[in-house]
């Protein structure tokens, strides 16, 4: 789970990460009322989405005024905000954050991210703060530093010390605040199950202060049931509808650009379904995994979840039976049939314990548009011609 | 022969008497699998399944001879069973359960790790050596004995990779699914040496998905050491960027974990690289009619 700037703020403040004074707003008013009670000279007026890149997108401005805090308020909020991390249709702006201006001498990156593979989390920095870390990992990667921190001993002073020396820290003072500025980081990290934080950039200030001028966190899902506080930040406007329907019944739902609507049990052979129909010339519509229990209930949500899409021409059922019986989710499609309308040629393809007699429980029922598979690579083959045909 | 487990295997299961734990169990015990207790506290001393119930791991252990424990234990218990099997001298921990948190698992792997004791999991269908020993919930009908070791970071591609093997006319020495969260137990790097000693494999599947780089770190280790042949598919060749598809770590971020550059870095250590899993069993007989 993503949260918004604002709230990731709300999370330094508590643990002393000192940030910019700023107040979130859900209106032009209420921006106004925010500008005025931060005092000014100078604000920053921030579109608040879960998207980076928000900057170059024209969703952060600077304001020298009330009047201006207005105008630009106006202006970012209820505006399509398109950035390299939102996709072509962008996301729409619902929330503003006023924010004092600060006086920027330098820009750093610094972020806590779990390492995979040495299976700790390691605090990135680098000295390119205000770019896209992605494209300094690309071309300058020696300027990234990573530190990794194993939990059992938490974070030491040499870690510390291999931060600031390799961002070339060199006033005493400095390195001080720096080296606290991290420790806090770390600790919000680990207490609140998250999985990864950015501040991009903190920046230093003239007066030698460091601040986090943005701020980017996710959470680990499995651990927000620990976590009431940070569950309750979820913003579900922020979330694609169609996915968070399908997970209210259990269904694991990504649409994508095809035409071929796919269902599948297991997260893997969804993958491996989308990357044969590709393979085949077809092109898949979606990724769902209907779980390890298809019954009649998921796999008629699963069909009007799907053919939401108007581009959806034909849809591939591919099932594995293992503990789950073909033959009862063949049943299960039919009945599913009879709740939605399915106006496209529908592949079935089921294989695994009772496959036979599930194969014969869809040829006896006869239904138009059910056409069966024997295996992956013939549903498949058949759903992309089905889909070709349709054109 | 096989690897980690066999038909004189002695298991134990943490979260014996709950409902998951009960059913797969008995359908474990049902292929075969010398199940020869469990654990659930406070319900020591009592039976269930026809096999004695203990209150820690500790005691199932010393009673029973176990040496693998099952885990079913709810999420947010499973760091807590895994470091108590460790702590009991358990060799091998199968822990099936989805959704432990990463932090919880980070720290029972480290400590697992530090008492000798194997994981394989979490959010895994668990491991199979055909027709000998089922520690897990894949259906075991599909797994007949053969030549071919499987490693699966996915449930159901396992059993379609298994599947396509037997319809060629070959069939499973054992099946491991590794699990496809952010950190996982034993992996293809400590899997397949197992494999290359193991007599009776003789090819190895290998299936992999987007997201972190373990496929990576197996095509350097299959390079420098492993002589059998290896057929291996990638899932997420069409995945979006950015997206968590299904598994917990199967996400492309920043550009890296991608499938094609894991098949890249596969195909350039010289195991054989199917783009559809479709093609799994085909491949499979390709490499061994060449032995």
């Amino acid at each position: 789970m993503n949260i918004h700037e604002y709230q990731a703020k709300q999370i330094f403040a508590k643990y002393g990460v000192p940030t910019p004074k700023g107040l979130m707003a859900q209106s032009v008013e209420q921006a106004v009322e925010n500008a005025k009670i931060l005092g000014g000279p100078v604000w920053v007026v921030k579109a608040q989405i879960h998207a980076g890149g928000r900057g170059l997108g024209g969703g952060v401005k600077l304001a020298r005024s009330i009047e201006e805090v207005e105008k630009l308020s106006r202006e970012i909020l209820g505006m399509t905000l398109i950035t390299h991390q939102t996709g072509p249709e962008g996301k729409l702006v619902q929330k503003l954050y006023i924010e004092d201006g600060a006086d920027i001498k330098d820009e750093l990156y610094l972020g806590v991210v779990l390492d995979r593979a040495r299976e700790m989390p390691v605090i990135m920095a680098s000295t390119e703060g205000g770019m896209a870390i992605e494209d300094v990992a690309h071309n300058t990667p020696e300027k990234i530093i990573k530190i990794a921190v194993d939990p059992a001993i938490g974070f030491q002073g040499f870690h510390g010390r291999e931060l600031v020396f390799g961002l070339g820290i060199t006033d005493p003072d400095e390195q001080k605040k720096l080296i606290s500025f991290a420790s806090k980081l770390y600790k919000l990290y680990i207490e609140n199950d998250a999985e990864m934080i950015e501040i991009n950039p903190l920046v230093k200030t003239g007066s030698g202060e460091f601040l986090a001028l943005d701020g980017k966190m996710g959470f680990d899902d499995s651990a927000l049931g620990r976590h009431p506080d940070i569950a309750a930040m979820r913003d579900i406007s922020e979330e694609d509808a169609d996915e968070r329907e399908a997970a209210q019944y259990g269904l694991s739902y990504i649409s994508l650009d095809g035409e071929i609507g796919c269902m599948v049990n297991g997260a893997g052979l969804a993958m491996g379904t989308m990357d044969t129909i590709n393979y085949m010339g077809g092109t898949p519509a979606n990724f769902l995994d209907v779980g390890g229990s298809a019954n009649a209930e998921t796999v008629a949500k699963g069909f009007e979840i799907i053919l939401k899409n108007p581009k959806v021409k034909a849809i591939f059922v591919n099932i594995f039976g293992g503990i789950v019986r073909c033959d009862r989710i063949a049943n299960g499609i039919l009945e599913a049939t009879k709740l939605v309308d399915v106006h496209v040629p529908v592949i079935v393809r089921l294989d695994g314990t009772n496959a036979p007699e599930a194969a014969e429980i869809l040829r006896n029922a006869n239904i138009a548009n059910v056409i069966a598979a024997t295996d992956l690579a013939d549903g498949a083959a058949k759903a992309v011609a089905a889909a070709k045909q349709a054109k | 022969m096989s690897i980690l487990v066999n038909k004189d295997t002695k298991v134990i299961v943490q979260g014996f008497t709950g409902k998951e734990g009960s059913f797969h169990a008995e359908q474990c015990m049902a292929y075969g699998t010398k199940i020869v207790g469990g654990v659930t506290p406070n319900k020591g001393g009592t039976e269930h399944l026809g096999k004695p119930v203990f209150n820690t791991v500790k005691e199932a252990v010393k009673s029973t001879g176990a040496t693998v424990s099952m885990i079913f234990v709810p999420p947010a218990f499973v760091a807590d069973a895994v470091m108590e099997a460790a702590d009991a001298g358990i060799d091998l921990a199968v822990i099936i359960t989805e959704g432990a948190p990463v932090r919880d698992m980070q720290a029972a792997k480290a400590y697992a790790v530090k008492h000798n004791m194997k994981t394989i999991g979490p959010n895994c269908p668990g491991i199979i050596t055909a027709e000998e020993c089922k520690i897990g919930i894949m259906p075991g009908m599909i797994f007949k004995k053969g030549n071919v070791g499987l490693i699966s970071k996915s449930g159901t591609l396992t059993y379609e990779g298994a599947n396509q093997v037997v319809k060629q006319g070959f069939g499973i020495s054992t099946a491991v699914g590794i699990g496809g969260d952010p950190i996982i137990g034993l992996s293809y790097k400590q899997l397949l040496p197992m494999f290359e000693a193991d007599p009776e494999t003789h090819a190895i599947v290998m299936i992999g998905e987007i997201g972190g780089d373990l496929e990576i770190q197996a095509a350097a280790f299959i390079k420098e050491h492993i002589k059998k042949p290896v057929v291996a598919f990638i899932a997420g060749q069409t995945a979006p960027q950015g997206k968590r598809m299904g598994h917990a770590g199967a996400i492309v971020s920043g550009g890296a974990g991608t499938a094609h550059e894991k098949m890249a870095a596969l195909e350039a250590a010289g195991v054989k690289v199917v783009v559809s899993p479709a093609d799994i069993g085909k491949a499979i007989a390709e490499v061994l009619a060449k032995r």
